[in-house]
């Protein structure tokens, strides 16, 4: 006798709000695109109950100072040449598949100097000319430096509806103050908490910041490093939004390829068990892995590092866009 | 559905019309059958407790009782796998109960020595993860060549090489009649029952007293095919929705997990299982979708191939993803010497909390610089939370310090603890007399750069 049976369909009140980066001629920047991410009504991927609106993006890393002393051998051999090349590097990144990019700020320069408003302000120059997508920018976590060289970087993007962050509890006043006079979004980034995530979309809103310049960055771990911790606060975030929670509504970036080569299992070639397998492999795999589970869990932006894991990952997405 | 109190209180000696003689007895411990049939419902109390529950209620009940998905276990030789009896879709909102088996495919098109190899090689795979042994749970043995005897050699041989649970894959019932006679006494999951044959592999399920999995291509299908197995006596059931791809696996499993757990759809109340390879041929893209099977909903996967680079950080994601959120990971308390530290390196202290371990760890082993990391026991909190609960006060610093001898490896007398707890230096100095107490960064970020101005 044949069963009827009902597709299990959640009503959800809530809905994630969409976000443009990037700004056009026409809109007063000079990026040959925009991106927007965000606007889905339902949990990641579920076609059968809700609108995916916009696909989660790839952001692929580049920084002004050459990181080969400081990265796994892996990401140094991925990449060669360019990575003392800025807009090299940035030409390559798109060519990877990169939909936006991620200028990651220093403490140091490429000499070793310490990083100054005005060598930021240049690096982001460099970037903004040598690409036409989107640029995000991120800071080094040290609040002094961060302040000083992200109100350059927002003056010299102007209207380029720039991201800039992390904004975090304890410093995102300058950043956010910067933002607003320059026409830029922000990144808010907190502890893996989903209160301490809405606290700070709340105070960084009540400065003036539309909701529609706020990305939430709920910080994630490595996978084997906490990605467990990242992963439910995110679920819980989402469900939070689509429940009509409206400071939990915001698209989220989160930083898997810096968090993956930070692991032993990525950087480590040698000392380390036969039962790892072969290290490049396992490099790719670990930061290839720890992205998927973070888009999985309702990533809008993930930033990532060697082109291989961004060719699989974007591959995924496309895979589960296709209805 | 899941009984409510209420619903329960109406089957009960004191809820049904007219009473039981024995309604309120309190035999059961409770004082009314009320706030018997209460604790029912939240699951604290069983209903033997009560002796006058009429045979027509108590079958109601269990039914009512049963766990929405059932609990479906394979075993050989001592090694044992349990899928199932899952009760959220979210680990947030208790846990997963039960880890996603990961099994290998073996084709019986390989030759018998490369069987034995690759059996072997996944039976003995062992990974050490914080404290934790990791392995594989089976072998998939599969009838590509679809014929019987050449099956049959094929699960003799994995059979021979390995004690590792099996699963038979054909959907031709002579064939897996075929392997199941080579199985030598371990009971392995038939996969699969379909439209078509499953009268002949429910046959050889209830004779071989095994698990069955069906195999449908839509939510009708499959429990149209699972209520035609349990009324012929198969109990014990899996469930291939036969929907491969990235998307439509995600979105299949969602809806089964779903109509088990939300709506208590019995026919549909079995663990799953799932072939990333049928859904990605490329083996990088075929990791990523297991990745997404272990996260969302699939009982059992299996893999195409075994390579420990692809196997291990797999076993990693489903270690995470199933550790209970209310009992974080802890590290063991002691000594980790990072970079190869010698008798000048620095002595750091923090918590066993698993994050808090590896947020200084990982920090330090990506700086290069080699340091003595002391982790002391406090309860697997955080630097915060634990000083907060009173585990992680000077006395406990103390304590670490004294009883992992770290005094006997370095040649200094300073130890470095957690700007957080900078509270702590004064009781710290008169609780370990010629150490000089140093105040470090709040933030595993900032060790560094501490460590290179301030040691």
């Amino acid at each position: 006798m044949p069963v009827n049976v009902e597709v299990p369909v959640e009503k959800w009140s809530g809905s994630i709000r969409s976000i443009t980066l990037g700004a056009t001629a026409a809109e007063g920047g000079t990026r040959s695109h925009s991106v927007v991410i965000g606007g889905e009504n339902t949990l990641p991927f579920l076609g059968f109950e809700g609108k995916a609106s916009h696909r989660p993006r790839i952001a692929i890393e580049v920084r002004a100072a050459n990181p080969a002393e400081e990265w796994a051998t892996p990401l140094v051999k991925a990449w060669g040449a360019v990575l003392g090349d800025l807009p090299a590097w940035v030409k390559a990144a798109e060519s990877a598949g990169a939909d936006i990019i991620v200028l990651q700020l220093t403490t140091t320069d490429g000499a070793g100097q310490r990083m100054t408003a005005a060598k930021a302000r240049a690096a982001v120059r460099t970037v903004l000319n040598a690409t036409g997508l989107p640029v995000i920018v991120l800071g080094t976590g040290q609040a002094e430096l961060d302040n000083e060289m992200q109100v350059a970087v927002a003056e010299e993007g102007a209207g380029e509806r720039l991201a800039l962050g992390p904004c975090e509890e304890k410093n995102y006043r300058t950043i956010v103050a910067a933002a607003l006079a320059n026409g830029h979004l922000v990144t808010a980034k907190t502890p893996m908490d989903v209160n301490l995530s809405k606290q700070l979309t709340v105070l960084i809103h009540d400065m003036g910041m539309p909701m529609e310049r706020i990305i939430t960055d709920p910080t994630t771990g490595a996978l084997g490093y906490g990605i467990e911790y990242g992963y439910s606060v995110m679920e819980r975030l989402r469900l939070a939004a689509l429940q009509g929670d409206g400071m939990t509504q915001q698209p989220m970036i989160v930083t898997p390829g810096e968090e993956a080569w930070r692991a032993k299992e990525a950087r480590a070639g040698e000392g380390v068990p036969a039962a790892w397998g072969d290290w490049g492999a396992r490099a790719v795999n670990w930061e290839a892995m720890t992205a998927a589970a973070l888009i999985e869990s309702a990533a809008g932006i993930v930033v990532m590092r060697h082109p291989e894991a961004v060719a699989r990952v974007k591959k995924m997405i496309a895979e589960l866009m296709a209805a | 559905m899941a009984l409510s109190g209420l619903d329960i209180y109406k089957l009960l000696p004191g809820g049904i019309k007219p009473p039981h003689p024995k309604a309120n007895c309190k035999e059961c411990g409770f004082p009314t059958c009320l706030a018997f049939a209460m604790k029912l419902a939240a699951k604290q109390a069983e209903l033997s407790a009560c002796k006058y529950v009429s045979d027509e209620a108590k079958a109601r009940l269990s039914a009512a009782a049963a766990p929405p998905i059932r609990l479906i276990t394979l075993s050989a030789d001592g090694r044992k796998v349990e899928v199932g009896n899952e009760t959220v879709l979210f680990r947030h909102e208790k846990t997963f109960f039960h880890p996603a088996a990961i099994l290998v495919r073996v084709p019986d098109t390989l030759g018998a020595v490369e069987i034995a190899a690759r059996a072997k090689a996944v039976a003995d795979y062992k990974v050490d993860y914080v404290g934790m042994a990791l392995r594989l749970d089976g072998l998939a043995v599969e009838a590509v060549s679809g014929d019987a005897a050449k099956f049959a050699d094929a699960v003799a041989a994995t059979r021979g090489a390995s004690t590792l649970p099996l699963v038979l894959v054909s959907e031709n019932p002579a064939v897996i009649a075929a392997g199941l006679a080579k199985t030598g006494g371990v009971t392995p999951l038939i996969c699969a029952a379909t439209a078509d044959n499953w009268e002949g592999m429910a046959k050889l399920a209830k004779d071989a007293k095994a698990p069955l999995v069906v195999r449908a291509d839509s939510l009708a299908g499959l429990a149209e095919l699972t209520g035609k197995l349990t009324a012929a006596g198969v109990e014990d059931l899996a469930l291939d929705p036969a929907v491969r791809s990235f998307s439509g696996s995600l979105q299949t499993l969602t809806q089964l997990r779903r109509l088990a757990l939300k709506k208590s759809f019995r026919p549909v109340g079995y663990p799953t299982i799932a072939f990333p390879y049928l859904g990605a041929a490329d083996p990088k893209m075929e990791l990523l979708l297991a990745g997404q099977q272990i996260a969302k909903y699939a009982g059992f996967v299996v893999l195409s191939r075994f390579d420990p680079a692809d196997v291990y950080p797999l076993l990693v994601l489903r270690a995470n993803l199933f550790t209970d959120p209310q009992k974080p990971i802890q590290v063991e308390p002691g000594v980790y010497p990072i970079n190869k530290p010698g008798p000048e390196a620095p002595v750091l202290v923090t918590t066993n909390f698993s994050i808090t371990y590896f947020a200084v760890a990982n920090e330090m082993e990506s700086s290069g610089l080699p340091a003595w990391l002391l982790v002391a026991d406090a309860e697997g909190m955080s630097v915060l939370t634990a000083w907060a609960a009173g585990k992680f006060d000077a006395e406990k610093i103390a304590k670490t310090v004294k009883t992992t001898g770290i005094a006997d490896k370095v040649s200094h007398r300073k130890v470095v603890i957690p700007g957080h707890v900078a509270v702590l230096m004064g009781e710290l100095e008169e609780e370990l007399p010629g150490w000089q107490i140093k105040v470090g960064p709040r933030e595993a970020v900032d060790l560094p750069r501490f460590i290179k101005t301030a040691w």
